[in-house]
């Protein structure tokens, strides 16, 4: 009966695994256009920054304000430590930097984090948050280790091809990423099966009783976050690599709060929401800022948003529409929420329509009055485009009103349906 | 040498002093019920022997060894273990983590990041006997938060025995429950305090009665009388201060 079981539980773990290596191979044959090898190496990099984020905040209940000390003094020693081997004083090679991170991460979360977890809940979040102010002030006093206001830099090019790889080439490095990605999800998932990542989940929820159930909870999250700074550091030193320059903005609170949102976007919750989340805030803060300066704007309603309706992030809608799908329901809720994307849709284009016009009046006002939007050359100083994009917003207000009720009667419905379903099989 | 022993425990919050000089010896494998009005400090005395609370002084031994100024964790380690009157869960675990992170100190994991836990047998099937024996097997993948009022009490004792404590302290663990419920209660837990020191703080004195074999009196932060339920209903100075009200309910 056991054997029955466990058998394609075990097949399913392959499966999930080996998909996710097949992803990372084949991610840059598809996404081989353009700046799509340098989008991948970025998320691949802010994908271990955010697992090693989530150890905190998802799984530990730590709100951190100042993660990005890790991560960025890590950059800084693997930075430092690809310069010696390149001037030949230190035998380390290219594909073992990010160790050099893992370790100055490490160090930095057994200083730092002792003080840090002294505390829990608000205390903690404000003790991260004077910290980060503390590195980054500290990052300008001494320019020798931080290089100043133009930071430090180097060349990743270290010493002759092994085995034809230089990483010259930004493929080897998206590959070399790729490795160093798929070899820390695997060690932070095998991390939350264990006594310590269990425990810190009941540290998460009830801090007290685990105090009563022999466990000093302080001690807890300090373990925790000096495992969890072992990961920053390694993505810190990828970054080194990847950008070949690590400046003051690497420990910034900018930084840490940014993998905050991120990670909050994919869904702390989920094992995988850093992942999702990584993904996505790379597209809004690389991508996106390509293409418009109201980027942030976009974030932070797109944050907003998601807070607002669905703050288990989009892991959550993913997960939710997966059980609905197992339990038979995507028919009858898809349809309403096809609708639903459908009424937003126009919406959409209007607001993002106003919003460009709006930046391109105040900020570019002095290049003439004429842009260029969707395809189209827009006069942001005539009536027409307003009325249009208010209409098209007028229109999505209408459609959404109609929409909305049938899809969460809809929702409704399934949710009430699965729950009785799932207490029957109790 | 006594299981648990309070030697003239005093606390104060502020200026007023809830616990006045408290003694107490219970002796192992007993089971007390410490009862008094409400306001008496009976869940205060709970906290200072679990080390919620630091005394103000006195001094408090556990088989022997001084307990008081000890964390409660500490204390935990040294085989006392307690329930809350508030149930105190790991609300997003299922029922079945919930067992096992109390189990895992006392089989010697700790703070272990070097071991699957899927791997460890003893953790497992420890969990799986108190599951057994509070009778939550079927509600295993639950989570803790979303179980029933009496469930939840199981499982607030289920975590408070899974670590093999040998000194047991329950905080009004029938408080609340339908009559059916606390006689369920009652059976589970005379089932898993056999052979362990029990006290608890009760209200419901067809429980008291039922369960102990020592009723501690507590009035005004002080233990006026200390002895078998027969005694302590014919004790005088009980009766006025307390009992009385309660004669004809019992």
């Amino acid at each position: 009966m056991k054997e029955l079981r466990y058998t394609p539980l075990n097949l399913g773990r392959w499966l999930l695994w080996g998909g996710y290596a097949l992803i990372l191979l084949a991610a840059p044959l598809v996404f081989s256009k353009g700046g799509g090898l340098t989008l991948l190496s970025q998320m691949g990099t802010v994908m271990i920054f955010g697992l090693s984020y989530n150890m905190l905040l998802g799984q530990g209940g730590m709100l951190s304000f100042g993660h990005a000390v890790y991560s960025g003094l890590g950059a800084f020693f693997a930075i430092h430590a690809m310069n010696m081997a390149g001037a030949g004083q230190l035998p380390i090679p290219t594909s073992l930097i990010p160790l050099v991170g893992g370790v100055a991460g490490l160090g930095f979360g057994l200083l730092f984090g002792y003080v840090t977890t002294r505390k829990a809940g608000t205390t903690f979040a404000m003790i991260t948050l004077g910290l980060v102010e503390l590195v980054f002030a500290s990052s300008l006093m001494f320019p020798g280790f931080f290089g100043g206001e133009g930071g430090v830099t180097t060349n990743r090019v270290i010493g002759g091809a092994v085995l034809g790889i230089t990483y010259g080439p930004q493929i080897q490095v998206y590959y070399l990423i790729a490795f160093w990605l798929f070899v820390c999800t695997a060690a932070v998932y095998a991390y939350t099966q264990t006594p310590l990542g269990r425990i810190i989940n009941a540290v998460r929820d009830n801090p007290e009783r685990v105090e009563f159930i022999g466990y000093d909870t302080q001690w807890v999250r300090y373990l925790v976050v000096i495992l969890s700074s072992f990961f920053a550091g390694i993505a810190g030193g990828l970054s080194a690599i990847n950008f070949e320059i690590v400046s003051a903005e690497n420990v910034s609170a900018i930084r840490s709060g940014s993998i905050l949102l991120f990670t909050f976007i994919g869904g702390i919750g989920f094992f995988f929401g850093p992942l999702l989340g990584a993904v996505v805030g790379i597209l809004f803060s690389v991508l996106l800022s390509d293409y418009t300066p109201a980027w942030q704007l976009y974030l932070g309603l797109f944050f907003v948003l998601l807070v607002r309706y669905a703050p288990g992030g989009m892991g959550s809608l993913i997960m939710l529409l997966l059980r609905a799908a197992r339990f038979g329901h995507l028919g009858r809720v898809g349809k309403p929420l096809g609708w639903v994307c459908l009424a937003v849709l126009p919406g959409l284009f209007g607001f993002v329509a106003g919003v460009e016009m709006l930046y391109h009046l105040t900020l570019e006002a002095a290049n003439g009055s004429v842009k260029q939007l969707f395809g189209m050359a827009v006069d942001t100083r005539s009536a027409l485009p307003w009325t249009l994009a208010g209409g098209l917003l007028l229109a999505s207000i209408v459609a959404w009103r109609k929409a909305q009720p049938v899809f969460a009667d809809a929702w409704g419905a399934s949710c009430a349906e699965i729950a009785v379903q799932t207490r029957s099989a109790r | 040498m006594k299981a648990l022993e309070l030697v003239d425990v005093r606390k104060s919050f502020g200026k007023s002093e809830i616990i006045r000089g408290a003694n107490l010896g219970i002796e192992q494998g007993e089971r007390c019920a410490v009862i008094g009005p409400n306001g008496a400090g009976k869940s205060t005395l709970f906290n200072l022997i679990s080390g919620r609370f630091p005394l103000s002084s006195g001094e408090i031994r556990l088989n022997g060894q001084r307990i008081s100024g000890l964390k409660p964790y500490q204390i935990n380690r040294l085989g006392l273990s307690r329930s809350f009157q508030i149930s105190n869960l790991f609300v997003n675990l299922s029922v079945y983590e919930n067992l096992r992170c109390a189990v895992l100190w006392s089989l010697g994991y700790k703070y272990s990041f070097w071991h699957r836990l899927a791997r460890l047998r003893d953790a497992h099937e420890r969990a799986e006997q108190v599951l057994e024996e509070i009778g939550l097997q079927r509600q295993r993948h639950v989570a803790a938060g979303v179980l029933t009022y009496a469930e939840q009490r199981a499982l607030e004792i289920g975590i408070t025995i899974a670590g093999g404590a040998d000194v047991i302290l329950l905080d009004e663990p029938t408080a609340g429950m339908s009559r059916s419920e606390s006689d369920a209660a009652v059976e589970l837990i005379r089932k898993v305090t056999v052979g362990k020191t029990l006290v608890m703080v009760e209200h419901d004195m067809s429980v008291v009665f039922g369960l102990a074999d020592k009723i501690a009196v507590l009035v005004y932060g002080e233990v006026i009388a200390c002895d078998t339920p027969d005694r302590i209903r014919g004790n005088a100075a009980v009766q006025a201060a307390y009992l009385g009200g309660h004669e004809e309910a019992a």
